[in-house]
């Protein structure tokens, strides 16, 4: 009963095409789960499922604890990658329609649309037809309108497409209240770097295959590979260079002889750093010491690479 | 269900909201009711003219046949030449001139006769003067074999067939013409019903694709319940699009006869005929006699079974066309995607028309109007039209109702699954220009 949501084994075949090949996923409550892959990797579709929008052709989705059913759908909060409003509608109008199809009351629908209206400055926009607004105010009905009902669980295709980033940064704020509060979120997305910073757990598709998942600091400690960024002063640091490449394996080194600072790459053989900091302390101040740790689209490209070499 | 409900409303709401629509609903009765005021004028002004024709005749036959009409008048030239009189004919600005010769016989006479006039006649003219020929001509032949005048007038009288059905009661002439009137009406507005909101459906469907709100709004409902709502929605739209304008309409015409102290029982005849353009008889100038049996026929259709009925097929076949017309708008990103899917949806609905007017009217229980009775994809509108005869005996038989209602029931339910199935499928799908090959495709996803 800790995770949100289960996926088994879930298959999805479109013709001969394949979307999802045997997929499982385990997405714990209360956290930040990234769904990551390019485009066409099945992303969507499992999406989908989930929001029993489409329904798997084997395996099954365990939601809370229960087989995933329709009644579930009030307890999921969903922003599609391809979102819009009715343009000829008013925009409160057609917020308090979609909170009801949620399965709000009217008047319940009502008072919280007022209090996220208010929270994010767009009350006066009440009375407008959604053909006036902004997309960036177009985006904030829209994000409105996905988290009102208070789902258990939210899920955001591509959410920052199409947001100028000041909107984006008040939208990832509100976001992350809501996982203070308790919400579990999905992230979906093809641009990797741009929720890597939001999420505790990934998982990575990849051609309608799972080809990696769990915590994202697990799996950044097992890509990484001890490089480390040094950052030194001293002077004649070309000698310096010269006399610990015989030992190590450097790489981008460069040195600045007015501000005397020596910049490299370093691998080290282990991921004991002490022989090497003590060797470096004994010639220079140290003024950074940083390990280079894979970003999800390293990890990403490695698995993929490794995936097709043993192939 | 409370969210089929909520979207019927929104449906409604956001039809009945638009501008075009309350434009259209208000105007229309207007405009309806001055084409048929214009119509019913024009006709007047056309009855008005008088034709005159000039009859220069040498002959020592026909002096007495040319006689002035309500339509036509005649001027005779005596004694003058065949040019003078043609050019008296032009400058008195009438429509022509019968020339006719004097030769030793009849026959000679009618062969070398001519008619001269500015435009060529219409055949309302020549059937006039022609008529007048050929009497004179039959006559002349009985004359030959023996016939005297006062025989040959006794032998022309008219006659007309007296019709009866089996129980004895007497029937009359051109009844089944109307009664298929009656339930052609029916059928028009079927149709006519079918075609404008089935394309609201569909743009409906479209707006909501290319807006990209679709997926936000099946992520809280069924596509099903969406596509149904949508169906519902709109057509109840439509009934208060029908509603309005009946009422406006019989309102409006009542204050235009108001006005113009139009006599109300002869002019609505002569609206109907006005605007019913398939209307090939004319009702003959009839006594009151016949008139009263005209009406009291007409009220014995029965209008309850009638009505009931035309909701039961209207209900049945707007609906399995507006689910296919829904089906289309998901498969397409945009309105000119549509064409090849249309054609084929109001080919059969064209053809129930053209059937019901041609094939119905001659012979409402023939065995063409059976088949497209039956048929559903033309039943609503073929068997409304053979039902004002009634059910049963001397009508439609009551087998043929049944089974026309259960095959409109088993292709509704077919053809709603099977356009779910491609709505469902297809609102998620963009950029796509499909084929039916790849319709027949989603029906497997």
């Amino acid at each position: 009963m800790n995770n949100i949501l289960v996926a088994r084994n879930v298959t999805k075949k479109y013709g001969n095409k394949m979307a999802l090949n045997d997929v499982s996923l385990v997405i714990p409550k209360n956290s930040i789960y990234g769904l990551l892959g390019p485009n066409g990797a099945g992303k969507t579709t499992l999406i989908r499922i989930i929001n029993q929008i489409t329904y798997p052709d084997s395996g099954e989705v365990i939601f809370d604890g229960e087989l995933l059913r329709p009644r579930h759908i009030a307890l999921i909060g969903y922003l599609p990658e391809e979102r819009g409003l009715y343009k000829s509608m008013k925009v409160g109008e057609q917020a308090l329609y979609l909170a009801q199809l949620k399965g709000l009351s009217k008047a319940d629908a009502n008072q919280k649309l007022k209090y996220w209206f208010d929270k994010l400055e767009i009350g006066d926009w009440w009375n407008r037809k959604v053909q006036e607004l902004s997309k960036g105010m177009a985006q904030k009905i829209q994000f409105i309108v996905t988290v009102l009902h208070e789902p258990k669980l939210l899920i955001f295709d591509e959410p920052f497409s199409g947001f100028d980033p000041i909107n984006a940064n008040i939208i990832k704020d509100e976001i992350i209240k809501l996982k203070e509060k308790g919400t579990s979120i999905i992230f979906s997305t093809h641009r990797m770097e741009s929720v890597e910073e939001l999420c505790e757990y990934i998982a990575l598709l990849h051609n309608a295959e799972k080809i990696l998942d769990g915590r994202l600091e697990d799996i950044k400690k097992e890509y990484k590979n001890n490089m480390f960024r040094v950052g030194l002063e001293m002077e004649n640091g070309e000698n310096f260079l010269k006399l610990i490449s015989d030992k190590f394996d450097i790489s981008s080194s460069n040195y600045d002889y007015n501000r005397k600072q020596l910049d490299f790459t370093v691998q080290l053989p282990t991921d004991d750093t002490r022989a090497f900091l003590a060797l470096v302390s004994a010639e220079a101040s140290i003024n950074n010491f940083i390990e280079t740790i894979p970003s999800a689209n390293d990890i990403f490209i490695q698995t993929v690479q490794r995936k097709n070499d043993n192939e | 269900m409370n969210k089929l409900s909520l979207i019927i409303k929104r449906e409604y709401l956001a039809k009945v909201r638009n501008k075009s629509f309350v434009i259209m609903t208000f105007l229309s009765p207007i405009l309806m009711v001055g084409m048929i005021v214009l119509i019913a004028y024009l006709t007047k002004v056309n009855d008005s003219q008088k034709r005159i024709i000039g009859v220069f005749n040498e002959s020592n036959y026909f002096s007495t046949d040319f006689t002035t009409n309500e339509r036509t008048s005649y001027i005779f030239f005596k004694d003058i030449s065949l040019q003078a009189a043609k050019d008296s004919t032009l400058s008195l600005g009438i429509f022509g001139l019968l020339h006719i010769p004097d030769r030793s016989s009849l026959e000679e006479v009618a062969e070398s006769t001519f008619f001269y006039s500015k435009e060529p006649p219409n055949t309302l003219v020549l059937d006039l003067l022609e008529d007048i020929f050929e009497e004179r001509l039959r006559q002349g032949k009985l004359l030959d074999m023996g016939v005297s005048t006062e025989q040959f007038a006794a032998i022309n009288d008219k006659f007309e067939i007296n019709i009866a059905n089996f129980t004895g009661e007497q029937n009359l002439k051109g009844i089944n013409e109307m009664k298929a009137f009656i339930g052609g009406g029916f059928g028009y507005l079927i149709m006519m019903f079918i075609i404008i909101y089935g394309g609201f459906v569909m743009r409906s469907v479209i707006e909501e694709k290319t807006s990209r709100i679709i997926e936000v709004i099946i992520s809280s409902v069924k596509p099903f319940q969406l596509m149904l709502g949508k169906i519902i929605g709109t057509s109840l739209a439509g009934i208060t699009q029908f509603a309005i304008w009946i009422i406006s309409a019989s309102l409006l015409l009542f204050v235009v006869f108001l006005v113009f102290g139009i006599d109300l029982t002869g002019y609505s005849e002569q609206s109907v005929m006005a605007s019913n353009p398939m209307s090939g008889i004319s009702p003959l100038p009839a006594t009151t006699d016949t008139m009263q049996l005209y009406a009291l026929e007409l009220l014995q259709i029965p209008w309850g079974l009638l009505i009931s009925l035309f909701l039961v097929y209207f209900v049945l076949g707007y609906l399995i066309y507006s689910s296919i017309y829904a089906a289309i708008g998901a498969a397409v990103d945009n309105e000119t995607d549509t064409q090849q899917f249309i054609f084929p949806i109001i080919l059969p609905l064209m053809l129930a028309i053209y059937v019901g007017f041609f094939s119905v009217f001659n012979n409402p229980h023939g065995p063409i109007a059976v088949a497209f009775s039956l048929f559903p994809l033309t039943s609503p509108i073929v068997m409304l039209m053979r039902l004002p005869g009634g059910i049963g005996e001397g009508g439609v038989p009551l087998w043929q109702v049944i089974i026309s209602i259960v095959f409109l029931i088993l292709t509704f339910i077919g053809i709603v699954w099977l356009a779910a199935k491609i709505y469902r499928v297809g609102i998620l799908m963009y950029g796509k220009k499909p084929t039916y090959k790849e319709l027949f495709k989603w029906l497997k996803y």
